[in-house]
């Protein structure tokens, strides 16, 4: 050791380290034997620990500890509880119509709450954590709905999807035209669609042609008002809401190459009352129609 | 005489509790750990005696009936006078109830506390040690038990030193049951603050109650048991750290419990010290009876001056003060005191007490800011509110017709115990359609909205601007709202926004 020397501190009669800084010592006072008693009470409870619960790490798995406690059982057992406190309000939503739902406060509240985290963990990745959309991917906080704005038909399309996997999904698609159509009629088509909504056109276009064009290959879907079709899920070309965007390029690129998004079925993957909490939940969003 | 020399020569005083010293001054083996002296303090009475009391009485009487007060709230919230609602984030203090967002009356409460601790130090040393101090004040209740079923100091130390009897271990066994049975009453008390009283206790004593009930009044049992019947003044030299910040605190005007040892030393017997008297020669007052080390409960000799195990409790000064009333001497051997005066009083000065000092105006003053913005903000609190969180995810919306519209939720507050009608309105752009989500739109921006008794509730609200020109990327708006009965008022603003403009 290389303190041999430890002196008595006069005052306190307890020994120093031995240490000096400009005449300060440091005292060396004895732990009081209790606390080793303590220390040692920790080091048995850690063993009983091992014992008692898994710990240990080996090649394949942990210990399991004799009271066979795991982590993964206890939060199952903890979700239990949880779907047994929600369970009263869940079959409530289970067996409401969307109309009582919206008609019943407490029931709209959970049926939102509900929605919100379902939004969330599936709907997000498309339409954006709020609803935003992007491009190709509608916003859900607006007032034009392709495939119906009511909240029934909301329902329906979450429920089965749009060109999904699921039969009694929305159908029908935008066709390529290219080769259909001339690069001369695709241009004068876009321009003449441009103009609908009271967006600027080239200069020295023909839109007579593009309306005659529109008239012998759009109108069949789109409508002669160009309006849109909800029941094929055709846009309305009139209004200020482009699912693609508006500028001359995209619509032309759209015309001939087509469109057909995809929205998967969520019947079966979702479970009946989170569906309908869903439907509540976009329809909420502040878009939805009457 | 420096400080330090009058430091050093406090400590040439002979010190019963010190280690006895070595010739060479110099050991070489110490030991790592120590086994704790028992401490076997002796009762006594006086001033301070009757204040510890006096002081433990009324604390824990608060402490174990206070559950059982009631105040009447009304149907809509309990009748209990203090109460921590936690399942209901509740807390309910006589005509004062908080919510959780009102936590930061804890901040202030925790700085009045820590500012008032240091305040009591500054005037008179360690006040919350030796009286109010939860640590001594149940120690001090079983040192009671212990010398009632053991005896006093001498009778308990004689049974200790021999061999067990059947009478030794009866006493012993009462003593340890009347402990737990103050340890689990403390217990029980404990957890009567966060649920009903007499239901919680009907429902304990039929055994009905929650489990954590009974968790935490085992933990309350043991903890107090353990503390103040066993681990005692050892709480205080090793696991306090209030000890070392008080050291750090002090000052040299601070009272403190004071040997004086000015008019103590020489220490002679009492026939050695008349002798010397009435030959003219000076004699101390102190006659070394030890009743100042006999009665103290950290086992501390006051003699050696300021230590970090004494709590001054004041017991010390009782003892004293006995002995030399009945030896005809002055009380006041021992007595409330600074080494400061003691200079003075040696040196012919008068001494003095200063209570006007930089520190002690400087923690008056906090104490008074901190708690005159409590008191301001509690006198001057708000029974409604309203938040407001604007959608961040579409910031707006383009609907088809080309106008602009922002959705934001709302939350409402109603912190009185009845059910209230509000107006909420949203106002700040010319023209604009306000859409409660769930409630008709209304063209002037004003909804009925109604917020059950002590609970909020949270509305979606659009707002469409149908302005032809499109608005600003930002324009303020003021979301209010008012009771139609007593014409409260609450406002936020927040923000419409619409696309940066090209």
């Amino acid at each position: 050791m290389a303190e041999d020397h430890k002196e008595i501190d006069p005052i306190t009669g307890t020994a120093t380290t031995g240490h000096d800084w400009d005449g300060i010592q440091e005292l060396n006072t004895p732990l009081p034997r209790w606390w080793l008693w303590t220390f040692y009470a920790t080091i048995v409870f850690s063993i009983g620990y091992w014992v008692v619960y898994p710990t240990w790490p080996l090649l394949a798995k942990a210990t399991q500890g004799i009271t066979g406690w795991h982590a993964r059982e206890a939060v199952v057992e903890d979700l239990a509880a949880l779907h047994a406190l929600r369970g009263p309000m869940m079959a409530k939503l289970s067996s409401a119509s969307l109309t009582e739902i919206a008609n019943d406060p407490k029931l709209l509240d959970f049926a939102r709450a509900q929605g919100r985290v379902a939004f969330a963990d599936n709907c997000a990745p498309c339409h954006g954590a709020g609803g935003g959309g992007g491009k190709g991917y509608p916003n859900l906080n607006d007032d034009d709905w392709l495939w119906g704005g009511k909240i029934t038909e909301i329902e329906q399309t979450i429920r089965f999807g749009v060109r999904s996997t699921s039969d009694k999904g929305h159908q029908g698609n935008m066709p390529p035209f290219a080769g259909v159509l001339k690069p001369n009629e695709i241009s004068s088509v876009a321009d003449f669609v441009r103009s609908l909504s009271g967006l600027s056109t080239e200069p020295g276009v023909d839109l007579a042609l593009g309306k005659k064009v529109f008239a012998d290959n759009c109108a069949v879907c789109h409508g002669a008002d160009a309006k849109g079709n909800k029941e094929l899920g055709s846009a309305n070309l009139t209004d200020k809401i482009w699912l693609y965007g508006s500028d001359k390029a995209t619509i032309v690129d759209g015309v001939m190459k087509g469109h057909g998004g995809v929205m998967p079925t969520w019947q079966g993957r979702l479970s009946e009352p989170i569906i309908k909490a869903l439907a509540v939940y976009v329809y909420t969003f502040g878009g939805g129609q009457k | 005489m420096t400080q330090l020399e009058e430091l050093v020569r406090q400590s040439e005083v002979p010190d019963s509790t010190a280690s006895p010293a070595t010739d060479s001054d110099q050991v070489d083996d110490i030991p790592l750990y120590a086994a704790r002296r028992k401490i076997y303090p002796q009762s006594t009475h006086g001033k301070f005696r009757t204040v510890k009391w006096i002081v433990l009485a009324v604390t824990l009487g608060i402490y174990y009936l206070l559950p059982f007060v009631r105040w009447d709230r009304g149907i809509n919230a309990p009748s209990q006078a203090v109460l921590i609602d936690l399942p209901n984030r509740r807390f309910y203090f006589f005509f004062i109830e908080l919510w959780p967002q009102e936590v930061y009356y804890l901040t202030g409460l925790l700085i009045l506390a820590a500012i008032g601790l240091f305040l009591m130090n500054a005037i008179a040393g360690r006040i919350w040690c030796g009286y109010l101090c939860p640590q001594t004040v149940w120690t001090d209740l079983f040192f009671a038990i212990e010398r009632l079923t053991e005896g006093d100091r001498r009778e308990h130390m004689k049974r200790d030193s021999l061999a067990w009897t059947a009478e030794t271990y009866v006493r012993k066994g009462l003593k340890h049951f009347l402990w737990l049975m103050v340890a689990w009453w403390t217990g029980g008390a404990w957890v009567l603050y966060f649920a009903d009283a007499p239901t919680l206790v009907r429902e304990l004593a039929t055994g009905q109650a929650a489990f954590v009930a009974y968790l935490w009044i085992g933990i309350l049992t043991f903890t107090t048991y353990t503390l103040a019947g066993h681990m005692r003044e050892q709480v205080c030299l090793y696991m306090c750290p209030w000890p070392r910040i008080q050291a750090a605190l002090t000052d040299e005007y601070a009272l403190n419990v004071t040997y004086r040892y000015d008019r103590g030393e020489p220490r002679c017997s009492v026939k050695k010290a008349e002798q010397l008297r009435s030959a003219g020669a000076p004699a101390g007052d102190c006659v070394d009876c030890l009743q100042c080390v006999h009665v103290c409960p950290t086992g501390v000799d006051i003699r050696g001056g300021a230590n970090l195990g004494c709590i001054q409790c004041g017991l010390c000064i009782d003892a004293c003060d006995n002995v030399m009333t009945k030896l005809g001497r002055p009380t006041g051997l021992i007595a409330y005191d600074t080494d400061l005066n003691i200079k003075a009083r040696s040196e012919g000065r008068k001494p003095s007490f200063k209570l006007i000092r930089g520190r002690t105006m400087l923690y008056a003053a906090i104490i008074a800011v901190a708690g005159g913005i409590m008191l301001f903000t509690l006198a001057t609190r708000d029974n409604e509110g309203i938040s407001v969180i604007h959608d961040r995810n579409p910031m707006y919306v383009q609907l088809s017709d080309g106008a602009l519209r922002n959705a934001y939720t709302i939350r409402i507050v109603n912190k009185e115990l009845k059910s209230r009608d509000f107006i909420v309105g949203v106002d700040g752009l010319p023209s604009s359609l306000v859409d409660f989500i769930g409630l008709p739109p209304r063209a002037d921006g004003r909804q009925l909205v109604t917020v059950g008794p002590d609970q909020t509730k949270e509305v979606r609200v659009t707002v469409t601007d149908y302005s032809n020109s499109p608005p600003a990327p930002s324009t303020t708006v003021l979301f209010s709202l008012i009771d139609i009965d007593s014409g409260a008022v609450a406002q936020m603003r927040d923000h419409f926004f619409g696309p940066e403009r090209k």
